[in-house]
């Protein structure tokens, strides 16, 4: 995002992801069908779900399956609207305009997943506003360029519900805009295939992982914001898989990531020694 | 300590002294005598905690004085842990209470419960393990020390202290595996089953639940083995192998189709083989089926009560989801048809206290009986509980919350020790804010006129090395500099960065009676300019008094709640501040630092408005006793993101202001009239 302003400005285009090979990705419902849906009919679609349950390997997934190309931004809380839609730079004595992720996304009929959109400031997500109705399409103020989007192009956000801050959340201008997709943890017998087959450990050690991030989600809100999502479930297990024994792979990829607070971290440490 | 040891007529003049026992004609002679003995380090603990326990009553510092004399001999390092149950006993319900906890407790310690310095106290690991069992049971226990350990089904009691195993560790390793085995009695049916005819037929029914509690133990062991094999492991490290003659009973109900009944059995065998003595595993509790089978019949019959009435109103509602045959409302499926009714995805819709309550229901009686998702007949979704209407009757008498008090003496926590009332603050004359805002309309302007250059705005950044914009001005000396061969900075953008002021603050105002007169009156004016200011400014902003008499009268009054606007009524409000009683301040910092957390903006800030010290009825706590829970309470709301700030007109609070403030969070105006006028800079200081 912070572009190095000395070099050229072709090595500063934002990198247009195509997938060759497919993500994995295990459905739970039937988010592929509703995403395909919307992805056809021109909508943006909203995911919702607590950290670490899968959104972003989804959208990785449906722009492989739909063969799109991919623009992912992580957003920040001093994520501005140019760091979107574009600058101008100063290449030698020149000034040099140079696209900004959503714009390029626009123009190359990408997928543009603007993750955690709750984290930007208020202001720059209204500029996505007029891509998400029946206009599709991005003014460019500075340049005074009215981009429409092609029909490929597609807009996708995230956000976690579970935050409690009132302050993360969207207003409804903009989420009544979405076609919103709930992601949840998936159910244990799917979550262990999972951690499986992404952390490279046998059903036996896959089963007792999930074991242990049901426990820790018991405790949200006693002490944890969150429990463990999947993703720290799968690099637990492929701490495991690399030789590690599974009480310091999950103290060193679960108990600690989780909580810092003294009797939260012991009562987390004891549930790992009590699954393995 | 090298110092000698008290001679008995010291100890007593300072026992004397410390219990002003010659006022109560009691004579400090024989605790004196007892004392003398011990060394000297030990004669000043028992007289530290009798001088504690005297500033809560003269009777408790007696009791704790002459019990000590008598048991600091045996309790050793105990004396601390002894005195502080003594201490939270007499809080919770007395002096008979205390009496029978420091019974209980070094009762506890003579069988030898106490031996090494390895223990570990119920306090020590309570944090640790209601977190752990709160993951196990997806919900919070309640766990509370006792002097043995059992369950009824709905709490844990569990030995204040443990000191079975060699070291620190294997202690709490032996905490963990009471618990988890005291929670499995009633997560794995222990309770599914009467024992009592079984229990009628022994001679010692004593002896008999002891057998009945190990042979469960061994059940549930393997029943928490299936799914936590290292917390079924750590149990067996603990307990050893079995003796040889219980190793056949052990592996057979150790098996999953084994159920409480199969206990019962061994127990039902043992009685014909004829029982010796009953073997002592320390990670065995108690079992006590009629207490636990009393407190579930309870339960089940509030959960199906619930959960009967959560169904019934699902179902006046949308008929089609009960499926059964109801004459007012029947069934909309297809004629013919036999609905399948799936209570697991009916559960779903309904409110989450129902949820709960079949949960509970499932876990008591391993299914949903039948009958509870019948219908109850028309008319019973109507809510009948009886109980809810006669609790709002008393509800006006109901403290609106219980805090803790931090007492530094024993350095523990009083547990629900505050009561705090919610009051509604009183409306005073609308006309007396006019005549301020009219006698101060100069000041009122230039403050203003202040705040209103500190609103919250974009403002450019010039020459940043990033930006939205081009700087033109650096570059064309960028420009100049290249052509002159000077080396160009590379500072060429102008960045806008929104300076947000997402602030939230809380004044919380000394309504003490002690403000009485031109106090409050400096008070209430300088709340008037300061809402005038801080309307200028846009930043949410609340106002509460708090005043109180005693622990049990901690009084607040929303002057104005963050969601109120500076109207009217709000005004009339300020005007109504009025000198009341008594400032006991930590309960007030928990409380509305607790609303102030609640704000989401990015800063928050409670500041004090008050003319002293921490101060309430009687002595205790006055002094250090209400300076070090204050502190504690503004240490609670620093670490929940919420700074401090004291503004306060005793000259004297520079004494104890760094203390509890901080060196740079306090502001001590000696003329109270001067307040109005240096409040509004204060404020600006403060947030700009």
């Amino acid at each position: 995002m912070n572009p190095a302003r000395n070099s050229a400005p072709r090595a500063l285009a934002t990198p247009l992801v195509h997938l060759d090979s497919e993500p994995y990705y295990h459905a739970t419902g039937d988010e592929l069908e509703v995403f395909a849906a919307a992805a056809k009919s021109g909508l943006p679609v909203m995911l919702k779900g607590p950290t670490g349950c899968g959104k972003t390997r989804f959208v990785e997934h449906m722009a492989w399956r739909l063969q799109r190309p991919l623009v992912t931004v992580a957003c920040h809380d001093d994520l501005t609207t140019a760091d979107l839609v574009g600058r101008y730079l100063i290449v030698g004595d020149e000034t040099v305009w140079m696209d900004g992720p959503l714009t390029a996304a626009v123009r190359a009929g990408a997928i543009c997943y603007l993750d955690e959109i709750v984290e930007a400031r208020k202001d720059t997500t209204v500029v996505i506003h007029p891509l998400t109705d029946s206009r599709r399409a991005l003014p460019v103020e500075k340049r005074g360029e009215y981009i429409e989007a092609p029909p490929d192009f597609m807009l996708v956000i995230s956000y976690n519900p579970g935050y409690q801050s009132v302050l993360k959340e969207m207003k409804p201008s903009t989420r009544q805009r979405f076609v919103a997709l709930d992601f949840d943890y998936p159910d244990a017998a799917t979550e262990a295939r999972i951690v499986a087959h992404e952390g490279g450990v046998d059903d036996d050690t896959a089963q007792k992982l999930v074991k242990l991030g049901h426990l820790t989600r018991k405790l949200k809100g006693a002490g944890l914001d969150e429990g463990a999502g999947t993703r720290l479930l799968v690099h637990a297990a492929q701490l495991i898989a690399s030789g590690m024994s599974p009480a310091i792979a999950c103290t060193a990829a679960i108990a600690r990531p989780l909580a810092d607070e003294t009797d939260t971290r012991d009562a987390l440490d004891d549930l790992i020694r009590a699954v393995f | 300590m090298g110092e000698r040891k008290l001679f008995a007529h010291e100890l007593e003049a300072r026992l004397d002294e410390l219990l002003l026992l010659s006022l109560r004609q009691r004579s400090a002679a024989e605790p004196a005598a007892l004392l003398e003995a011990l060394p000297r380090e030990l004669q000043e603990r028992v007289l530290h905690w009798a001088g504690v326990a005297a500033q809560t009553s003269d009777d408790l510092g007696w009791l704790i004085a002459s019990r000590a004399a008598e048991q600091a001999a045996s309790l050793g390092a105990q004396l601390d842990d002894w005195a502080r149950a003594g201490l939270d006993a007499y809080d919770r319900s007395g002096l008979a209470a205390t009496r029978r906890a420091l019974n209980d407790f070094a009762a506890a310690h003579r069988a030898g419960a106490f031996e090494s310095q390895e223990g570990v106290a119920f306090g020590a690991i309570e944090g640790r393990l209601s977190r752990f069992l709160h993951a196990l049971e997806g919900r919070p226990l309640k766990l509370v020390a006792g002097p043995r350990a059992w369950t009824d089904s709905e709490t844990l009691w569990l030995p204040e202290r443990l000191d079975a195993a060699p070291d620190a560790a294997g202690n709490r390793r032996l905490y963990k595996a009471i618990a988890a085995l005291l929670w499995a009695q009633t997560r794995f049916g222990s309770f599914n089953i009467d024992p009592e005819p079984e229990l009628a037929q022994w001679p010692a029914p004593e002896a008999a639940l002891r057998w009945f509690a190990l042979f469960e133990a061994m059940r549930l062991e393997a029943c928490l083995g299936r799914d936590l094999p290292g917390l079924a492991a750590d149990i067996a490290g603990l307990r050893g192998p079995w003796p040889a003659a219980l190793a056949a009973t052990a592996a057979a109900l150790a098996r999953p189709q084994a159920s409480v009944a199969d206990s019962l059995a061994c127990l039902a065998e043992l009685r014909i083989v004829g029982a010796g003595e009953t073997p002592n595993f320390p990670h065995v509790g108690a079992l006590d089926p009629l207490a636990a089978r009393r407190v579930r019949a309870v339960r089940i019959a509030r959960d199906t009560a619930t959960l009967r009435q959560a169904l019934n109103v699902l179902r006046a509602v949308d008929p089609s989801a009960g499926g059964q045959d109801h004459p007012d409302y029947p069934p909309l499926a297809a004629q013919g048809q036999t609905q399948h009714v799936d209570p697991q995805a009916e559960f779903l819709a309904l409110p989450l206290p129902a949820r709960e309550a079949a949960r509970s229901l499932q876990q008591d009686l391993g299914e949903i009986p039948p009958e509870v998702l019948q219908a109850a007949g028309p008319g019973a979704w109507s809510p009948v509980d009886g109980v809810d209407s006669s609790a709002t009757v008393t509800v006006t008498t109901q403290p609106d919350a219980f805090y803790d008090e931090w007492d530094y003496r024993r350095a523990a926590w009083r547990h629900g020790w505050c009561h705090l009332y919610e009051m509604k603050a009183p409306v005073g004359d609308h006309a007396w804010v006019d005549e301020v805002r009219s006698r101060h309309a100069h000041l009122i302007r230039s403050i203003r006129r202040r705040f209103e250059a500190l609103r919250g705005e974009d403002k450019p950044q010039r020459r940043q090395f990033d930006g939205e914009e081009i700087d033109l001005d650096a570059q064309v000396e960028a420009r100049a500099d290249r052509k002159s061969g000077t080396e160009p900075s590379p500072r060429l953008f102008i960045h806008r960065r929104r300076i947000e002021r997402s602030l939230a603050v809380m004044f919380m105002v000394d309504m003490s009676g002690s403000t009485k007169g031109w106090v409050n009156d400096a008070e209430r004016e300088s709340l008037v300019l300061l809402c005038e200011a801080i309307e200028a400014l846009g930043d949410s902003y609340a106002i509460y008094g708090f005043s109180g008499w005693t622990r049990t009268h901690c009084d607040i009054y929303p002057v104005k709640r963050f969601a109120d606007r500076y109207d009217a009524a709000t005004r009339s409000r300020i005007a109504g501040i009025e000198a009341r009683d008594y400032t006991r301040m930590g309960v007030a910092v928990r409380h509305l630092s607790g609303l102030l957390a609640r704000q989401n903006t990015r800063h928050k800030l409670l500041v004090t408005l008050s003319d002293g010290r921490p101060d309430d009825y009687g002595d205790e706590y006055r002094g250090r006793y209400g300076i070090e829970d204050t502190r504690r309470a503004l240490l609670e709301a620093r670490e929940r993101g919420i700074r401090s700030y004291c503004v306060t007109i005793d000259r004297h609070g520079a004494d104890y202001l760094p203390q509890l403030y901080g060196p740079a969070h306090y502001a001590v105006i000696d003329d109270a009239k001067k307040l109005p006028q240096k409040i509004a800079e204060i404020y600006r200081k403060l947030t700009g």
